[in-house]
């Protein structure tokens, strides 16, 4: 049996009647990751001594009959986003190449506290700005599905260490669909959780009222676990909500019975695959037969909302990378001829083509004399956007609708045409400007490649579209559902 | 200095407007964003943080004593305290601001609209407030080399240990007429913020200072003249002189026939004028938008009562009160009320006592020794039951009022008491007739031709045979008592 095979639950099972250790598992995933990492590169660094350190810990735990988690032992792949003390954070980019953290994240201690063992940090497209990983300082991950193709992004790197077996867990930040569309374009589950339900502290910011860090796994139990694990207030992140439910997972396997679904028209756009059409069109088929009361809706305000994402995103982004100046930390330019010149020069070289479009329309977007026709106009859309969600969940408990338009595209496709890559985006990213939860998950295989079917949930409705999430999962059954990719050979 | 005395050209054909933008650091023990210290003068880069720091990642939690401190300000200065208030981010690069973006509020303040009295020469004027926000302090820039200031410098260190100490920046409307208005508001302003207790108001340390609009229109005007900007006055008396200056530079330039540009100009205390600041330093564009870290602030009308509730005695009440209290002349009252140390200290002293007498010894020969003895108020050794002491022993007429000046200094080197050291220093006062009657018959017959004129009506000679008297005995005569005698000797 191969280590790598298995799930967090699975793994956890076998730690505990002692058929397979931390320490063991850690070392499938590490050999994983060397025999497959130098073709698809979903990792930017590997902290393989620190993870087998924490593996012995938890089984020296486990020996000593401590009390241990569902998530104790178990690898996982964090994106190269999140800080981790010691441990080099590029967040994608150049200008943070050399860059050591003085501190770690609240989901990293969450999960160190958890004794999940991390394997290293995965690629992503820079600073979080894409929807392939290609636009990464470090050049592109690639799918396990097919090493042509892009794994997604911005969280490529964690989705494909998941698809690939590297690791059974990732961790991944959502910022327009980053999570979502990755795991739809690698095969495994994704969530979006609820804007403020895992804190952000520790997340380098691309887009602070927009970020959302969030869970990779491939079954959807797991990736309950690992959001509950994650989940919950933190007194360092002031939009942190203060009483989430704490319990996401006790109600998962209650079934769809009786749950309205709405299924949104805008989700289903022209230009959309057929063959992601029909997977989820059986997908949505498939809930109906499990007893959930579909109904179509519209929400007429998503058509303006991928719009208003790219001046919000971009307008905070310019901000939020302004303290990359080569004053402090990581590159800095030589040879300047004075402060301006050194900041002028730093960026210029650290900063990647879509990071310095993004913060040029961003300081446009703000500038005196356009804030009111761009930023300002775009809150408007925000404010509809959730309008239009908050009139729907009351009729709906759970809102369908594709998580992409089509399957893993070929790596260089859409790198030029960046209004093309943004269409990606374009059925995730309300969610995102609505601060609402989501999760991709599986809805089978179009010419070879995995298509992703994305339930949407109201703030704080986690519990219920996960319940939605693993009962589609089960009645999909493994037999059917592309849990490994084919193996990668470099 | 020269063009602040030299006669004002064109005072009278012009009217000098003023507003006034006061940052105040508050006392808080933390920082405006995070949990460091907010202590000054600490080791640089000491009292920093992944926050403060701005480190990639790091967020902004808003401290609630701070906006506690800012809404008791608001509240001080009379203005509404409003329901829903926002943080912004104010973009900009500095490499004295970790984040090149400072955490500051915009067009959603936390107080809006208030006014202060301010007492000119005896004459109120109001001010008004148009709001008081809160933001966060950068750091500070040491550029070596060159000037000193950041163009041509060989390198620049930073010390962050200033960046994010909470700020408040209270913003007057431009009804300023003076540099002597504009002095007097600053010290009210002060005043008012020593006496909530939220800021220790220290100038010297920068803990509070100014910017300053002046612009000036010919009397009678309504619309403003072309605006100057001085940033960061630190002092009152850079405030005063620098406005003198750049209202008379402007009535200069106008009566030359020039025209005034809408500028920032900088004070330059040693040489004592102003200046015009390189313009590319402030062409900036800020990018205000709403800071997405932060939540907004809710202020509950219970929250709000509570603290109005809870304000300490403000200046002009307790100036009002002490007048009403004392009879002191309302110059003395606002001396003693700037600084709550003295004030506190004159009520101790002055509880059972005559207040004018009181006073006048707190002011005077008390504040003289002070600086004598490089003391402050704070660090006075002399207990205020030491001075009610002595002033008792003065109101007894056990010691003269010189000799009460000796024991005084006395107090400051010695623990003792005021009736020890007169006792130890035979400064005890000399009532006793026939002791002082030897005396003045000698000091009469030294003096024939005063003891002459004073028998011919020129009564006023008397004072200077009183001081003689005073001499001979040491400054222990009862003065009184030797005019008396003095009288009755040559009278006789
Ligand atoms: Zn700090």
């Amino acid at each position: 049996m191969d280590l790598t095979d298995l799930t967090a639950h699975e793994l956890a099972e076998r730690f505990a009647d002692g058929r397979a250790t931390a320490v063991q598992a850690t070392e499938a995933a590490l050999e994983r990751i060397a025999a497959t990492d130098e073709l698809l590169h979903a990792f930017l660094t590997v902290t393989g001594d620190q993870a087998l350190k924490s593996a012995r810990e938890v089984d020296q735990a486990r020996e000593r009959g401590e009390p241990l988690g569902p998530l104790a032992g178990v690898p996982l792949a964090l994106k190269d986003v999140l800080v981790t003390k010691g441990v080099r954070t590029t967040a994608g980019s150049r200008i943070l190449d050399e860059f050591v953290p003085p501190y770690d994240a609240t989901v990293v201690r969450r999960l160190r506290d958890r004794g999940v063992v991390i394997l290293g940090k995965t690629n992503m497209d820079e600073f979080a700005m894409g929807s392939s990983t290609e636009n990464s300082g470090f050049g592109p991950t690639r799918n396990p599905w097919d090493t042509t193709r892009v794994p997604g992004g911005s969280s490529g790197g964690s989705a494909a260490a998941v698809a690939a077996g590297q690791a059974p867990l990732g961790i991944g930040t959502d910022t327009g669909g980053s999570i979502r569309q990755p795991a739809a374009l690698c095969g495994i589950v994704g969530v979006k959780p609820t804007y403020g339900l895992v804190s952000r502290y520790g997340l380098i910011a691309f887009a602070s009222s927009l970020d959302q860090v969030g869970p990779f796994a491939r079954d959807v139990r797991d990736a309950a676990d690992l959001l509950e694990a994650i989940a919950g207030h933190d007194p360092m992140d002031s939009t942190s909500i203060p009483d989430a439910p704490a319990d996401l997972t006790s109600r998962l396997s209650d079934g769809v019975d009786g749950l309205r679904v709405g299924v949104v028209r805008e989700l289903f756009l022209e230009g959309t695959e057929p063959g992601v059409l029909a997977r989820v069109r059986e997908g949505l088929d498939r809930l109906e037969r499990l007893g959930a009361r579909l109904e179509e809706c519209s929400l007429p305000s998503f058509e303006y909302a991928l719009s208003a994402y790219y001046l919000i995103a971009p307008a905070e982004c310019s901000s939020n990378l302004a303290r990359y100046d080569g004053v402090r930390w990581g590159l800095r330019a030589k040879d300047s001829a004075d402060v301006v010149d050194m900041m002028q020069r730093t960026r210029q070289a650290g900063f990647g083509a879509e990071v310095k479009r993004r913060v040029m329309l961003g300081t446009y977007a703000l500038s005196a004399g356009y804030y009111d026709a761009y930023y300002g106009q775009a809150q408007k859309v925000r404010t509809l956007v959730r309008r239009e969600l908050d009139a729907a969940y009351e009729r709906f408990d759970l809102l369908a609708g594709p998580t992409a338009p089509t399957v893993a595209f070929p790596i260089g496709e859409k790198a030029d045409d960046p209004l093309a890559m943004y269409l990606n985006d374009v059925f995730t990213i309300p969610v995102n400007l609505a601060g609402n939860a989501a999760v991709s998950v599986p809805a089978g295989l179009s010419d070879g490649l995995p298509v992703g079917l994305q339930l949407i949930a109201p703030a704080l409705g986690e519990a219920t579209m996960l319940r939605a999430a693993w009962a589609f999962e089960q009645d999909l059954g493994l037999s059917t559902r592309p849990t490994r990719p084919q193996e990668v050979r470099p | 200095m020269t063009a602040v005395v030299a006669p004002e050209v064109g005072a009278r054909q012009y009217e000098t407007v003023i507003g006034i933008e006061t940052h105040c650091e508050l006392g808080t023990a933390t920082k405006m964003f995070c949990a460091c210290p907010t202590v000054f003068g600490a080791e640089p880069n000491t009292q920093v943080c992944p926050v403060c720091l701005g480190e990639p990642g790091s967020l902004p939690v808003a401290n609630g004593r701070a906006v506690e401190f800012a809404a008791r300000i608001g509240l001080a200065l009379h203005c509404r305290i409003a329901e829903r208030s926002q943080f912004h981010r104010k973009n900009y690069f500095y490499p004295d601001m970790p984040k090149n973006y400072q955490i500051s509020q915009y067009d959603e303040p936390l107080c809006v609209g208030g006014w202060l009295d301010v007492d000119v020469e005896g004459e109120v004027r109001r001010v008004g407030i148009t709001r008081v926000h809160l933001e966060e302090d950068t750091g500070k820039s040491l550029h070596v080399g060159a000037t000193g200031r950041i163009h041509g410098a060989d390198y620049s260190l930073v010390d962050y240990n200033r960046a994010g100490i909470p700020l408040v920046e209270i913003v007057s409307e431009p009804d300023l007429r003076s540099a002597e208005e504009a002095r007097a508001y600053a010290e009210e302003l002060r005043a008012v913020l020593l006496a909530l207790g939220v800021s220790d108001a220290k100038l010297e340390e920068g803990s509070m200072r100014f910017d300053v609009n002046v612009s000036i229109r010919p009397v009678g005007h309504a619309e403003f003249g072309t605006k100057v900007e001085l940033k960061n006055l630190n002092s009152l008396r850079s405030l005063y002189r620098a406005v003198a200056y750049e209202a008379d530079r402007q009535r200069r330039v106008l009566a030359d026939g020039g025209r005034l540009v809408q500028e920032t100009r900088h004070w330059d205390e040693g040489a004592g004028r102003t200046e015009p600041m390189r313009s590319k330093e402030f062409a900036t564009d800020y990018r205000y938008f709403p800071e997405p870290d932060l939540i907004p602030i809710e202020a509950t009308a219970p929250w709000v009562d509570g603290l109005r509730a809870d304000l300490p005695e403000l200046p002009a009440e307790r100036r009002a009160r002490l007048a009403e209290a004392t009879g002191l002349p309302a110059k003395e009252v606002g001396w003693l009320v700037r600084d709550p140390e003295v004030l506190a200290y004159f009520q101790a002293v002055a509880t059972g006592r005559d207040p004018k007498v009181v006073a006048s010894w707190v002011m005077g020969e008390l504040q003289r020794d002070l600086r004598e003895f490089d003391h402050t108020m704070a660090s006075n050794p002399v207990e205020p039951e030491r001075l009610g002491g002595l002033l008792d022993l003065l109101s007894a007429g056990t010691v003269s009022a010189t000799a009460a000046k000796d024991v005084l200094a006395e107090m400051f080197t010695s623990e003792a008491s005021p009736a020890t050291i007169v006792e130890r220093k035979g400064l005890a006062q000399i009532s006793d007739t026939g002791e002082l009657e030897a005396v003045v018959e000698r000091v009469v017959a030294a003096n024939p031709d005063l003891a002459e004129k004073f028998r011919g009506g020129k009564r006023g000679v008397l004072g200077a045979l009183v001081g003689q008297v005073m001499r001979e005995t040491r400054g222990r005569a009862n003065p009184k008592l030797v005019s008396d005698l003095l009288e009755r000797a040559i009278g006789g």
